[in-house]
């Protein structure tokens, strides 16, 4: 047993097509449960409002846009070492899940800024790096649809994926030295006893691990696409040559 | 490796075009803004760091798809990799041969077009030590870029989209060095960062644009 044998396309396909509605199921029910939970059953925060459960949204999608590119990065790492190429199109497969988490990161933050801050769009630094990391995507995901042989696009989009991860970092870095940040810091890290009151706490965990689990239903949906995309495409091609 | 940086400044300048075009696009920038923002010297004084380098940035953009494409069309791309020159050498001579053609007269042009913004006098030397210091990294980077798209029959546009993101803490870095400067504050810290891109993009983008090159040429 490792997990190498997933390395095959056909070991892969039975796996992922024996997990896929078992994760789906468990993201559906953990997002539904987060969220009404989160919406209709937690108290309005004292100044805020109820424009404080917008949070069930922002952060979950906001750390699975951050997640989404260090997949990709693995993924694209182990194509180059170890060739495989159900990881090239895993790869392929969660950049545009990633991005369109990054948009909801994105749109969800301008729509709880506005009533807190006083407007929907402000250069600070959480807000900048990710719209670098939205520029990076989409980047990365145009590279993969302008070149036409699959294993030259998905070498070169290995490539791009090391090198943006390495500059992406460092214009996270440079944009708070570039400007002070109106955005708090960090509510949820795992070194801190305390992160967010627990009325708020256990329903956004619920959120996290609904969109955790989407994000894998999603890329393994779209991996399998993409490998059935692959196989249809030699099926014609043998019989454009038979 | 001077060889392959003679030929290929030879045929910048020979050749027409990509020599001059980024010069003359950095002074259209220069001349255009004021039109866009209107002509008060007060304004324009404290936009000028900024536009001249991204003005500069945009410039350097312009002429990086003939770093490589030209060599790959005429097969003189198969050739010199066939030669015993390493890539990643070949990679560092032709981003070496960019910032010849393009980093360094932008550098010089960039205080007599400072003079159209009205930058401050006090920010001119900052200017150019920045310019001086940064481009080379565009220049790297860009070729990085060049590398990755020398396949695709229009890949300029692409091109664009991929450089430009990577652009960013160095842009970063250099505005903020002569935004400092201008105002008379500290400079050595962005200075610094600034070094260290340049630096770390020498002695890591020939690599992988050589791995890009090696790729597109299986």
């Amino acid at each position: 047993m490792s997990i190498w044998k997933y390395a095959n396309p056909k070991k892969f396909m039975e796996t992922s097509g024996w997990l896929l509605p078992y994760v789906t199921v468990s993201a559906v029910v953990c997002l539904c449960v987060g969220l009404v939970w989160g919406f209709f059953f937690t108290p309005d925060d004292f100044r805020q409002g109820s424009t404080v459960k917008i949070i069930y949204l922002h952060v979950p999608s906001a750390l699975m846009a951050i997640n989404a590119w260090l997949m990709m990065l693995v993924a694209s790492l182990v194509w180059l070492v170890r060739r495989h190429h159900v990881s090239a199109l895993a790869a392929k497969a969660a950049a545009p899940v990633g991005v369109t988490m990054t948009l909801i990161a994105l749109a969800t933050g301008a729509i709880w800024g506005e009533p807190l801050w006083g407007t929907y769009w402000a250069w600070d630094p959480r807000l900048t790096s990710f719209l670098i990391l939205f520029l990076f995507y989409l980047g990365y995901m145009a590279l993969w649809e302008a070149i036409e042989d699959p294993d030259t696009a998905a070498d070169l989009t290995s490539v791009l994926c090391l090198v943006g991860s390495v500059f992406a970092l460092l214009s996270r870095y440079a944009v708070n030295f570039w400007n002070q940040g109106l955005h708090q810091g960090a509510s949820l890290s795992l070194d801190k006893e305390k992160n967010v009151a627990d009325v708020f706490y256990h329903p956004l965990l619920v959120s996290i691990a609904g969109f955790v689990l989407l994000f894998l239903a999603l890329v393994l949906l779209r991996t399998r696409t993409e490998i059935r995309a692959r196989r249809l495409k030699a099926l014609l091609r043998r019989e454009q040559t038979a | 490796m001077i060889p392959v940086l003679q030929r290929d400044l030879a045929l910048a300048v020979k050749g027409g075009g990509g020599f001059g075009l980024g010069l003359a696009f950095f002074l259209i920038i220069v001349v255009l803004v004021p039109f866009g923002v209107g002509p008060q010297s007060e304004l324009l004084s404290r936009i000028a760091p900024g536009i001249l380098w991204v003005g500069a940035l945009l410039s350097c953009l312009l002429s990086l798809d003939r770093i490589f494409q030209l060599d790959f069309e005429d097969g003189s791309l198969d050739l010199l990799a066939t030669s015993p020159l390493p890539l990643e050498t070949l990679a560092l001579a032709k981003a070496a041969a960019h910032w010849l053609t393009t980093g360094l007269p932008l550098t010089l042009a960039a205080p007599i077009l400072g003079l159209l913004l009205s930058l401050p006098t006090s920010a001119v030397f900052w200017l150019v030590l920045t310019l001086a210091i940064g481009t080379p990294a565009l220049s790297l980077i860009g070729a990085f870029g060049a590398a990755l798209t020398v396949g695709l029959k229009r890949g300029g546009l692409l091109l664009s989209i991929l450089v430009l993101p990577l652009y960013i803490p160095t842009l970063i870095f250099g505005a903020e060095v002569v935004r400092r400067g201008a105002d008379g504050l500290a400079t050595a810290t962005p200075l610094l960062f600034l070094g260290g891109i340049t630096a770390g993009a020498l002695a890591i983008l020939p690599f992988a644009t050589a791995a890009a090159v090696r790729i597109n040429l299986r």
